[in-house]
């Protein structure tokens, strides 16, 4: 066993003969005029691609450091020995808009068509941690998910769905112990034991700086805050995976899957060094870490992609960061398929889009998966381009078999060439966040902001400039059909769900014991300034009836607002 | 970040030339606005930097912007276009804020653009309102930049 990793997979004999069969086959080729339809083939993270792969391109690879067996490090293969062969991968539309009597209902409809997760998408206000009566909420309520100012709203989207069976994502950050405090109570309430109450709080703080932008706390306070949550939940939620730490937004911000990928991970080094900072055994806790990433319609980047990323995360967690456990070199991650890559024109071909997307997603060893819906560019799902989505999953995992065998593609050619060169790349730009003293350091000077800039107005020139085709935008365009004109669209009225909401918190403020309310967010105040982990405060303000709002005023008045540098 | 350079080196020239033939007249001068809650910025900052690349003066206000944000900026810039981003879905309520603000400011002659995931039907109702364009998903960057070069072109001869 000690020197297994000197073995290489293809012995030498057989490339020496195969470097002379391709030399020979180029010439044959170069005679007989062939010729390529473009003068340089490239994936969209800009890595050149070659007229085909053989075992000379992978020829110093070793099966067992490189690839190795699925359950087993480094993991290229996925995480569990047998994969979706054991269970299918967990089914979970992000949903959520209007009242929460809008999202109950859509919610109960996508479980009754065979959904097996729960993911919440709240509305602005919610996501920026205000309440629905702030005047910047005005014409935002409601409107890109759902409104959620108090532990009241969280009890109407469930009732009538026992959260001992369901397991939540919660796409939320700044607020995300507000929001997984409303969860908690809300179960309580319910009668689930602590150790039943599953699901993911988003709580990944430093991409909001560099991506998805719903900040509110400067980087340092945010980071503590969402560390006080894996913390908390470490100790007293068992089933929770208290961070998904998210290279999505990266992505659709306009970085390459390189970028997304060494991004995310070197936000999850951070957050892996804060909690050891604060005295936890690695081990204690890495367990619980999970992971979000994009999928797109180049479907053999992304793949190389998601095993690239399980392959860097082992080796992060094994030997930079000293974990023992296998659970710990786990990369799980969630996936949705990339929007940015949906069209406006010709809306029903994204329904194609998303297949190669969600294939992309399943082929890289997905835990859980998001389809968009059809409509993504033009506004949120309908009940009927939902059920599309969702089927399209079922589609995947029932019809197609490529659900039966782990990691398909692995051993092929061109995809391990290319997991090998996307970790190289990666690496690179994780090495240089290295440098710059860590993660924090490199937002604070804009590095990740200037890259993702940077990439996402190559891209669009690309399209501009015919290098990248987007079929019916820049190639094959044509005068819309009646159809496609008049796609029907999920509308909100806004003022109605403002109202209400407005309504509903102003008897909810009525309805507390105004003395116990007042103590219970001057207590998390001052937590906040004895830097103590304030989940238990936030928790004991939200059963004391404070708001949203209310109480991320507390925590402002402590920590202050971020106030974004301009990266052009 | 390593996408081909050589086309890079092309397009380089080309804008280069644009924007010698741009600097011989006053430039134009556009505010970029993300208005209310939204942080998708993309697009945003794409349009604008394709903006000046092409040689017009471009400031970007960032995201979080309230309608009052977005006109005393423009006032206080002179601006002859404002550009403004959404993605949020809260055009219809926002986006007549501005153009109310705008009027009452006397500051009616400043050409308002709005781009983002716009719904056809709204689209249309933006431009009754006093609009003077909605880029929708998927408008090429080449038709924003004349778009924009003939409203400024249009507010500095009124």
């Amino acid at each position: 066993m000690s020197n297994i990793s000197s073995i290489k997979t293809y012995n030498k004999e057989l490339i020496e003969i195969l470097r002379t069969a391709v030399e020979e086959w180029e010439r044959e080729m170069r005679e007989n005029n062939y010729r390529d339809r473009k003068d340089v083939f490239y994936t969209e993270s800009g890595i050149p691609i070659k007229t085909v792969y053989t075992p000379l391109d992978v020829e110093d690879q070793n099966y067992f450091s490189k690839i190795g067996m699925p359950g087993q490090y480094p993991f290229t293969r996925g995480i569990h020995y047998n994969m979706y062969r054991g269970r299918v991968w967990t089914m979970r539309e992000f949903s959520g808009y209007g009242t929460p009597e809008d999202t109950n209902r859509r919610f109960k409809y996508l479980i009754s068509h065979g959904e097996t997760g729960l993911s919440i998408a709240f509305d602005y206000p919610t996501l920026v941690g205000i309440d629905p009566d702030d005047p910047r909420a005005y014409g935002e309520v409601g409107v890109v998910g759902v409104s959620v100012p108090t532990v009241l709203d969280m009890e109407i989207i469930f009732k009538d769905i026992y959260m001992g069976d369901v397991t939540t994502n919660m796409t939320i950050n700044p607020p995300a112990p507000v929001l997984l405090s409303f969860y908690v109570a809300t179960a309580r309430k319910q009668g689930v034991p602590d150790d039943k109450i599953g699901g993911t709080t988003q709580n990944d703080q430093l991409k909001e700086f560099i991506a998805q932008k719903s900040w509110v706390f400067p980087p340092q306070p945010a980071l503590k805050i969402g560390v006080d949550l894996i913390e908390w939940s470490v100790k007293n939620l068992p089933k929770w995976n208290p961070i998904s730490i998210s290279g999505y937004h990266i992505y659709e911000a306009g970085a390459t899957a390189v970028e997304e990928l060494a991004l995310t991970l070197a936000d999850g080094i951070e957050y892996v060094r804060e909690m050891i900072r604060r005295g936890h055994d690695v081990d204690s806790f890495a367990g619980r870490l999970s992971f979000f990433f994009a999928s797109g319609v180049q479907v053999f980047e992304h793949v190389a992609k998601f095993r690239a990323a399980r392959r860097m995360w082992a080796k992060i967690m094994k030997e930079w960061l000293g974990a023992k456990k296998k659970r710990s070199m786990w990369m799980r991650f969630h996936t949705q398929t990339s929007g940015v890559e949906l069209t406006a024109v010709e809306p029903y071909n994204n329904i194609i889009r998303v297949v190669l997307q969600a294939m992309a997603a399943v082929l890289g060893g997905t835990q859980s998966l998001h389809t968009n819906a059809f409509d993504e560019a033009l506004a949120l799902p309908t009940d009927f381009s939902a059920k599309i989505a969702l089927r399209t999953q079922q589609i995947l995992a029932y019809e197609s078999g490529i659900a039966d065998t782990v990691d398909p593609l692995g051993g092929s050619y061109y995809i391990e060439w290319l997991t090998d060169r996307i970790e190289e790349e990666a690496w690179k730009i994780i090495d240089k966040i290295e440098s710059m003293g860590g993660m924090i350091n490199a937002i604070e000077k804009g590095y990740p902001q200037m890259l993702i800039t940077e990439s996402a107005y190559r891209k669009q020139r690309a399209i501009e400039e015919l290098r990248k085709i987007v079929v019916g935008v820049n190639m094959f365009q044509s005068e819309p059909l009646e159809e496609e004109k008049r796609v029907p669209l999920l509308k909100i009225d806004e003022e109605k769900v403002r109202q209400q909401q407005i309504e509903r918190i102003r008897r909810f403020r009525q309805d507390r014991d105004p003395a116990k309310w007042r103590s219970s967010l001057i207590e998390l105040e001052r937590a906040a300034m004895r830097n103590e982990n304030l989940m238990p405060y936030i928790y004991n303000a939200v059963i004391n009836r404070a708001t949203l709002g209310e109480i991320m005023g507390a925590l402002k008045n402590v920590y202050g607002e971020w106030s974004e540098p301009i990266i052009l | 970040m390593y996408i081909q350079e050589q086309t890079d080196v092309e397009t380089r020239i080309s804008l280069e030339k644009e924007v010698v033939a741009e600097e011989m007249r006053r430039r134009y001068k556009v505010i970029v606005a993300k208005l209310g809650l939204d942080g998708h910025d993309r697009g945003a900052k794409v349009v604008a930097r394709a903006l000046r690349d092409a040689g017009f003066e471009v400031v970007y206000t960032g995201i979080r912007q309230t309608p009052e944000m977005v006109v005393n900026t423009a006032i206080q810039e002179d601006a002859d276009v404002i550009g403004i981003s959404l993605l949020s879905g809260a055009h219809m309520a926002l986006v007549p804020m501005v153009l109310k603000l705008l009027r009452e400011k006397g500051a009616g002659d400043i050409k308002v653009v709005v781009g983002g995931t716009i719904p056809p039907d709204d689209a249309e109702k933006l431009k009754e309102m006093g609009v003077a364009e909605v880029f929708p998903p998927d408008t090429p960057l080449s038709y924003i930049i004349k778009k924009v070069r003939e409203l400024a072109e249009e507010r500095r001869r009124s």
